[in-house]
């Protein structure tokens, strides 16, 4: 499902490619890439290891610049942005989950829940409480004071969830959130993100490889050598 | 996010207690070998300041220090007496002695002949007795590193010593400032330290010079080298060339520059090396806070935090150490009325300030370099 007519896009990727130097050798890992997200969706990117599925959401999330082409998330083209504006506006508008949740070792659930607030300039105790309770809405406000290391995999993935959405952005980005969890956790983590991160006015993109989630996705879109070789609903059935 | 910065930092105790001790162990290697190098250079200074009365000192003209004096003839002493702006003259010796102690040890002194009338050449305090002691016969006053030194387990007051072959008596004990050489004073007076120094026919080592009024100790000394041919040296100018003539003619600056420096490097490499380790184990970290939109002017400002705090409480221990060590050996002769001058710490807080710099930017430079999409792969 890509935007419907009138309707603006969540992600608009127009032309883009991406070119990336081993010593002399330039070697391209994007190969002009048109793509439309609308808002509401949530949409899948599969691939395998180099098929450029990294590369192109570092793109489409404002943390690498396309060789050519350009990038407009909720209509603002990001890469037209100065750089502190481009982070700014991935501070208010995206949220990261990590495949290796990257938490802060040294500060507990809540805080590291409350970063993005923090980072906005929020009063510390004040972005603690709207941590605790985005981690309410993941059921582990239970654990808002343990640290990291004193958490299961699936509750610092849940602490992850939480600090992607506390500041409520409209773009959700998620790198393998379920590789690391079972079946199970991984469907419950996935109701969480479509509970949580999906409105009409947001959208939520995810890389993955687990094919344990994909009858989860509004759309999946498959690349192979830097291009798009599928765009549905499902997998293809060669796949 | 100071706040995430400093508990980064102390969330790694190990790391924070071996960034902490760096720093500590190199302000404390820096501030209290330069103390101790400060206050070995003044007491090259010791026989000057120990005679406060003196506005100006006389002497040959290839003396150098009170240490290194040539000896003049006893004439000079009235031809400075004879220069318009000065107040009074007084003739001072300086030699070196051998000593045999009652227990028949033998002790290198020096021996200080000071005015028989005045006993201009004293130092001022007294520990023991009055400097008025040395009126009776064979009186000698000792001073109170070298009673320390020579009679550590009893009161030198009477004690019988055979000063090249002549007997002397202690009768008091001097407020001294120790020499560089920390060797035993014994004061006594011109004419009986003639007699316990036997020597050349001159031995007259300097005349101390108190101004008139109306001059200057700079226009008397213009006057006394003018008129006389005698070297002439004001009291700073005089204790400023005992602390020249240690620093040209010994070792002890270059080996404590070398424990300084030693300090300096010790600082970086351990600081340095530390430092990275930290930034590396929370790299994955910091490039996760670039890509959630943390900007690189507050990840500068975060590690500038975690540096500057490691940098604050290190140097605060280093100093603190540097203050137990020289109160703890306050006691001991060796480092009598050692003190830290306020540019120590200074120079020593410097130091560390480009420690922390020099380390943080090195550290900071992989922190800027890493890239917010570094964190997907």
């Amino acid at each position: 499902m890509s935007a419907a007519p009138g309707q603006q896009a969540a992600i608009s990727v127009r032309d883009v490619s991406r070119d990336f130097t081993a010593g002399q050798q330039t070697i391209r890992v994007l190969h002009s890439i048109d793509l439309d997200v609308a808002p509401g969706e949530l949409t899948y990117l599969v691939g395998e290891s180099g098929s450029g599925k990294t590369t192109l959401i570092s793109i489409m999330c404002g943390i690498l610049w396309p060789t050519e082409g350009s990038v407009e998330v909720f209509g603002t083209p990001i890469y037209g942005l100065s750089d502190d504006d481009l982070v700014r506006f991935r501070l208010e508008n995206i949220g990261f989950i990590f495949q290796q949740y990257n938490l802060i070792p040294a500060i507990n659930a809540a805080s590291n829940a409350a970063v993005p607030l923090i980072a906005r300039g929020m009063d510390r105790q004040e972005a603690r409480e709207r941590a605790v309770a985005m981690m309410e809405k993941l059921n582990i406000a239970n654990q808002a004071d343990k640290l990291p290391n004193q958490l299961s995999g699936g509750q610092q993935q849940r602490v992850a969830i939480a600090r992607a959405l506390v500041h409520e952005p409209r773009l959700v980005v998620c790198d393998e959130p379920t590789a690391a969890l079972d079946a199970t956790s991984g469907r419950r983590v996935m109701d969480l993100l479509r509970d949580v991160a999906l409105a009409e006015d947001r959208a939520c993109i995810i890389v993955t490889h687990d094919n344990r989630i994909f009858d989860l996705a509004d759309r999946i879109l498959v690349l192979e050598d830097g291009r798009i070789t599928h765009d549905g609903q499902s997998m293809p059935e060669d796949h | 996010m100071n706040w995430i910065a400093i508990r980064m930092l102390t969330g790694d105790a190990q790391k924070f207690y071996g960034l902490l001790f760096g720093i500590a162990f190199s302000t404390l290697l820096i501030t209290q070998q330069l103390t101790i190098f400060v206050n070995l250079l003044e007491r090259g200074s010791s026989g000057v300041y120990n005679v406060s009365s003196a506005d100006v000192w006389v002497m040959d003209p290839v003396s150098r220090t009170t240490e290194v004096a040539y000896p003049m003839p006893s004439t000079a002493l009235d031809k400075v007496r004879g220069v318009a702006g000065v107040a009074w003259a007084v003739p001072h010796i300086r030699a070196s002695a051998s000593v045999r102690t009652g227990s028949g040890e033998l002790e290198g002194v020096s021996v200080v002949g000071v005015d028989d009338a005045t006993l201009i050449g004293l130092p001022k305090g007294m520990v023991e007795g009055a400097p008025q002691v040395l009126s009776e016969p064979d009186s000698v006053i000792i001073d109170d590193v070298g009673a320390t030194r020579m009679f550590p387990d009893e009161s030198p007051i009477g004690q019988r010593l055979e000063l090249n072959d002549q007997r002397a008596v202690i009768r008091g004990i001097a407020d001294a400032i120790p020499s560089f050489t920390s060797q035993v004073t014994l004061y006594t007076k011109y004419s009986r330290a003639l007699n316990y120094v036997p020597g050349t026919r001159n031995r007259l080592s300097f005349v101390l010079v108190g101004k008139a009024q109306d001059v200057s100790p700079e226009e008397l000394v213009e006057r006394i080298e003018s008129q006389t041919g005698l070297r002439a040296r004001t009291r700073d100018e005089f204790a400023r060339d005992g602390v020249d003539f240690i620093i040209e003619n010994t070792g002890i600056p270059l080996n404590f520059g070398i424990t300084v420096a030693l300090g300096f490097i010790v600082g970086v490499a351990i600081v340095g090396l530390t430092f990275s380790l930290f930034i590396r184990d929370n790299i994955k970290q910091f490039g996760a806070l670039k890509a959630i939109g943390v900007t690189n002017g507050t990840i500068r400002r975060m590690v500038a935090v975690q540096a500057g705090m490691v940098g604050f409480i290190g140097y605060g221990l280093g100093v603190v150490g540097t203050v137990l060590f020289i109160l703890g050996f306050s006691g001991n002769p060796t480092f009598k009325g050692f003190y830290i001058p306020w540019q120590v710490p200074l120079v020593s807080l410097v130091a560390i300030v480009v420690i922390i710099a020099l380390t943080g930017w090195l550290a900071l430079r992989s922190v800027m370099k890493t890239e917010p999409a570094a964190v997907f792969r």
